[in-house]
């Protein structure tokens, strides 16, 4: 029998714990296929001896009984502004060059203490600023599906990672759908989970009331098992959320395992399926979806989300306001890249600044100080915290009147590169996805078809700490559906 | 009182930076420490490390609070941290964590005694909040090169910013002097300037006697002495009027005091004021208080020096000078209380002596020593057995005093060394019957005026006896005994 090239991480777990997979053989197994899809650049750099290393260990450890949990010895990946002790962090920054973390994010350790192994850091936008990995200051990530599209962003490289079939898992990080928009178009699941629930400490801030770290799988399932073993409340992390009453894998498991969705109600935003300059196709194989769930017993209410039009902007204001005061700290007086040659303090800091940021970065900086400044405060920052207000108030209502909502999770599936020349347009693209930061409300993107052969996203948002709802409709329709087992046409080349 | 300018009335507000006595830092558990190699107190929080995140001192709030109480604010029950951006390279963050638009407390007063007045001057306070520090910039003389130490980035401070109710250089000093007074009795800051615990800006303006406008002012920034504070004022205050006077207008600017140079220099003008773009700190939860919190610390509480003062006054009818000494810091009135409560079964006139005791000889030698009473050998109980044997007549005031720069400076028990000097008071009749009938034939003369009515002449046969029996005579016994001798 032929291994699928692409398993799921329960079933390399089930390998495992059978004794059919040494941990060693996955970690050289992910290093091999991420060496062949090279040219899709998920990676920015691999830990092969260090991985080699871990796995050799965790195979011992399941020698001698003593495995640390289902998940010990199974390779993953991180996206590259989560910090790992003593290794980069670069942000796919220059500014960032030369740095390296002495400590671990807290999301990390959790998995790293359950056993897995990290083999390698992935592509991403610069500090997260990006729909597409263009913005990335060593290249852009491409997509499985068709190498001269964008696997989206900003965590577009671990999304390729995973939907390339190199590991079962990656962390990404969302603040305005960068896991869920990369995940819809290289057709695979990603999840924000609620704000609070998997700790920041470690990820380098990008929009800190926005932020969370999530994860990317082929099942809703295999989320759910990464959520739990990385979530729960860290003392380091004053935003972090009291651990949930359902916390333990096996509660999760079993709600997951039900699959039936009897009694569901699922909210159809007026808004988000009239929204003007939605692809058909998308809205087309995002309505087949909902259909499938109302045929494993959902029903579907009509919701109003009347302030989600200000979404977008609310979120850039948020956003680039959070932003222009989390990346002060990249000075060059500590850390990282310093300009040479500098007359004083002063323009050292400057041309530092100048050389190590590129141009996404600058325009969201420079946006940001200008939406805080005096006189400007009131009419931009001020009245983007009422929006979002607003905004929660709309959600709030709506899962009065149901249990998730449905959406796309991108307006459209994966575009050229180069074809959102125009930074607006772009922003705009986010429309479905930036509400769920701005309200701290669970998402998750699952494949739900193609359109013109690439993958779209059916987004589930759930209200917060829904994070458990959303897992659980998602894998009763992976349960009722193929579509995450689609495999791109390069995920075959070279394996 | 007399005004301090003859033309104008000069307004003066202060906004004071005083660290928390905190063994770590407002957001991050690095120590707090003085003096320490550079860059060695921190971790990735202090340095601003991508990644790092913020989780605030319990500790430090309940000082902030306890400062906020004792100066009669109404602490807030949700407080908002917020950040105040700017770039400096001893800035890590590129921001300041400081509490803005939503301070810990607001609305309180200091009442300050002055000198020669009945009323203390009442201080106004606008608001009292929470905020991190700044590391250190060394540029080193010589070198182009700047040096920055992170060791006392994020130390925990609170600014107390009083509204502009001074009007002289000398009320600007005595206010300071009260409060560094009351942040120390609550434990609440070691306020050492010297260490930069307590340092000060201050806003000056001047605008004519009778109005009630404010003038444009100007800041005075880090001024670390209550010295340099007054100077500073005063230059300020002259070249103001000096403006003023010539028919100019003062710019809003802010100043530096050079202390070698005694004089003022300008740090910034106004069009060099910087946009901090202050904005709620994501990275923190609301500071929220409940009534029950805030009541637990008020209750823990100690009495506050005006409250010591007044009670003093009452208790034991101490002089409003004597009180004011013997409270100025808290170990002091402490270790007055429980040397009078070992000096006297009667609690006033016990206090009221140890009171004499402490102005008049403990203290000379602690000044000379320049230590805290806490801090030398002497235990107040010590000092309540010596001064209780003086009141039994066991040993004279004067062996008591010679031995008390001993029992400061190397400590001892009181009665032990009493007994092995041998410094026990002549009370023996027999002996001292011998030391009088000495002294009256060996002074014929004093014995004569003293017949003639020259009561004076007691004392000098006194002097006589004291010296004869080394100092260990009971004067009252030998003003008894030499008295009936001479009447006789």
């Amino acid at each position: 029998m032929v291994a699928d090239p692409m398993p799921t991480l329960r079933e390399l777990a089930a390998s495992l714990e059978a004794g059919e997979r040494s941990s060693l053989e996955l970690v050289e197994q992910s290093l091999t296929r991420a060496r062949e899809c090279e040219s899709l650049a998920a990676f920015l750099s691999l830990r092969e001896d260090g991985a080699r290393e871990e796995a050799r260990a965790a195979d011992r450890r399941r020698a001698a009984g003593e495995r640390r949990s289902p998940l010990d010895g199974i390779p993953i990946a991180i996206k590259d502004n989560i910090t790992k002790r003593g290794e980069t962090a670069g942000c796919a920054s220059r500014i960032l060059e030369g740095y390296r973390s002495p400590f671990d994010a807290t999301a990390l350790a959790r998995l790293e203490a359950a056993g897995c192994i990290v083999v390698g850091r992935t592509n991403m936008d610069e500090f997260a600023m990006g729909s597409s990995t263009e913005n990335s200051a060593y290249g852009p990530s491409r997509n499985p599906w068709d190498p001269e599209r964008a696997p989206g962003g900003s965590s577009g490289g671990s999304a390729v990672a995973v939907a390339a079939g190199v590991v079962p898992v990656a962390l990404g990080s969302d603040t305005g759908g960068s896991i869920r928009q990369p995940a819809s178009f290289t057709g695979i699941v990603g999840m924000k989970p609620t704000y609070g629930r998997v700790s920041r400490l470690g990820l380098v801030a990008f929009a800190s009331s926005l932020d969370q770290i999530g994860p990317f799988a082929r099942t809703a399932r295999d989320c759910a098992w990464v959520l739990d073993a990385m979530s729960g409340n860290d003392p380091g992390d004053s935003t972090s959320l009291p651990d949930p009453p359902t916390r333990s894998t096996d509660a999760l498991t079993d709600a997951l395992e039900m699959g039936d969705l009897d009694g569901l109600r699922i909210g159809l935003p007026s808004e988000y399926f009239e929204l003007e300059g939605a692809a058909p196709g998308v809205i087309e194989r995002v309505r087949e979806a909902v259909a499938e769930l109302e045929a494993a017993g959902a029903r579907t209410v009509p919701v109003s989300l009347p302030n989600s039009r200000f979404a977008v902007a609310c979120y850039y204001l948020v956003a680039t306001a959070e932003a222009s005061s989390n990346l002060a700290r990249f000075d060059g007086a500590r850390y990282g890249r310093r300009a040479a040659g500098a007359a004083d303090v002063g323009e050292m800091i400057e041309r530092s600044r100048s050389e190590g940021f590129g141009a996404e970065v600058k325009r969201r900086i420079l946006l940001g100080t200008f939406v805080l400044s005096a006189g400007y405060y009131d009419a931009y920052y001020k009245k983007a915290q009422q929006v979002r207000t607003l905004l929660r108030d709309d959600f709030g209502r709506a899962f009065e009147e149901c249990d998730v909502i449905a959406a796309p999770t991108s307006p459209e599936t994966a575009f050229r590169f180069g074809e959102k020349a125009d930074p607006l347009a772009l922003y705009l693209s986010d429309v479905y996805t930036v509400s769920a930061n701005l309200t701290g409300t669970p998402a998750v993107s699952v494949p739900c078809g193609l359109s013109e052969g690439l993958p779209v996203g059916l987004q589930l948002i759930g209200p917060a700490r829904g994070d458990e709802t959303i897992l659980r409709v998602a894998d009763a329709y992976q349960q009722r559906t193929s579509h995450h087992e689609a495999r791109p046409p390069l995920a075959g080349a070279g394996a | 009182m007399k005004p301090t300018h003859p033309d104008y009335e000069v307004v003066i507000g202060l906004e004071v930076h005083c660290q928390l006595r905190v063994r770590t830092k407002l957001f991050t558990p690095a120590p707090v420490t003085y003096g320490a190699e550079p860059n060695t107190a921190t971790l990735p929080v202090c340095l601003g490390l991508p990644g790092a995140l913020p989780v605030l001192n319990g500790p430090a709030v309940e000082l902030a609070v306890r400062a906020g109480l004792a100066t009669h604010c109404t602490i807030q029950p949700r407080s908002i941290f917020a950040r105040k951006n700017y770039f400096y390279p001893d800035l890590p963050k590129g921001y300041q964590i400081s509490q803005f638009e939503e301070p810990l407390a607001t609305g309180g007063y200091v009442d300050v005694p002055m000198e020669g007045e009945e009323e203390p001057l009442r201080v106004r306070l606008t608001r009292i909040h929470m905020e991190e520090d700044a590391g250190k910039s060394v540029h080193e003389a010589g070198l182009s090169e700047t040096h920055v130490d992170l060791n006392r980035a994020g130390v925990p401070l609170i600014e107390i910013v009083s509204e502009p109710d001074i009007r002289s250089p000398e009320a600007a000093t005595a206010y300071l002097r009260t409060l560094r007074e009351i942040v120390r009795y609550i434990d609440a800051s070691d306020a050492d300037m010297e260490k930069g615990h307590f340092r000060c800006d201050v806003n000056v303006s001047l605008r004519p006697h009778g109005s009630s406008e404010l003038g444009t002012r100007t800041e005075l920034k880090n001024l670390n002495s209550f010295r340099f504070v007054e100077a500073a004022i005063r230059l300020e205050i002259d070249r103001q009027a000096k403006v003023l006077s010539e028919g100019g207008t003062i710019e809003q600017v802010t100043l530096g005091y050079d202390a070698d140079r005694g004089r003022t220099f300008l740090m910034r003008g106004k069009e060099d004021s910087d946009d901090y773009r202050y904005f709620p700190d994501p990275d923190l939860v609301p500071l929220v208080l409940s009534e029950e919190r805030i009541a637990e610390i008020r209750a823990a509480l100690p009495e506050l020096p005006e409250q010591k003062r007044a009670r003093f006054t009452e208790e034991y009818g101490l002089p409003g000078d004597a009180c004011a000494i013997l409270t100025e810091k808290r170990g002091l009135a402490d270790f007055f209380e429980r040397a009078a409560a070992a000096a006297g079964d009667d609690a006033k006139p016990a206090a009221q002596t140890t009171a004499n005791w402490m102005l008049r000889d403990v203290l000379a030698v602690l000044r000379e020593d320049d230590v805290e009473v806490q801090d030398g050998h002497l235990e107040p109980e010590g000092l309540g057995a010596l001064i209780r044997m003086v009141e039994e007549g066991r040993v004279t005031a004067r062996s008591a005093r010679s031995l008390l720069p001993e029992l400061i400076r190397e400590g001892g028990d009181p009665e032990r060394l009493v007994q092995e000097r041998g410094l026990e008071s002549v009370s023996d009749e027999g002996a001292l019957e011998a030391l009088v009938a000495q002294a009256i034939e060996a002074n014929p003369k004093a014995v004569a005026s003293y017949a003639e009515g020259d009561k004076k002449s007691l004392n000098f046969l006194m002097g006589q006896v004291m010296k004869a029996s080394q100092g260990k005579a009971d004067p009252g016994a030998v003003r008894k005994l030499l008295a009936a001798k001479l009447e006789s």
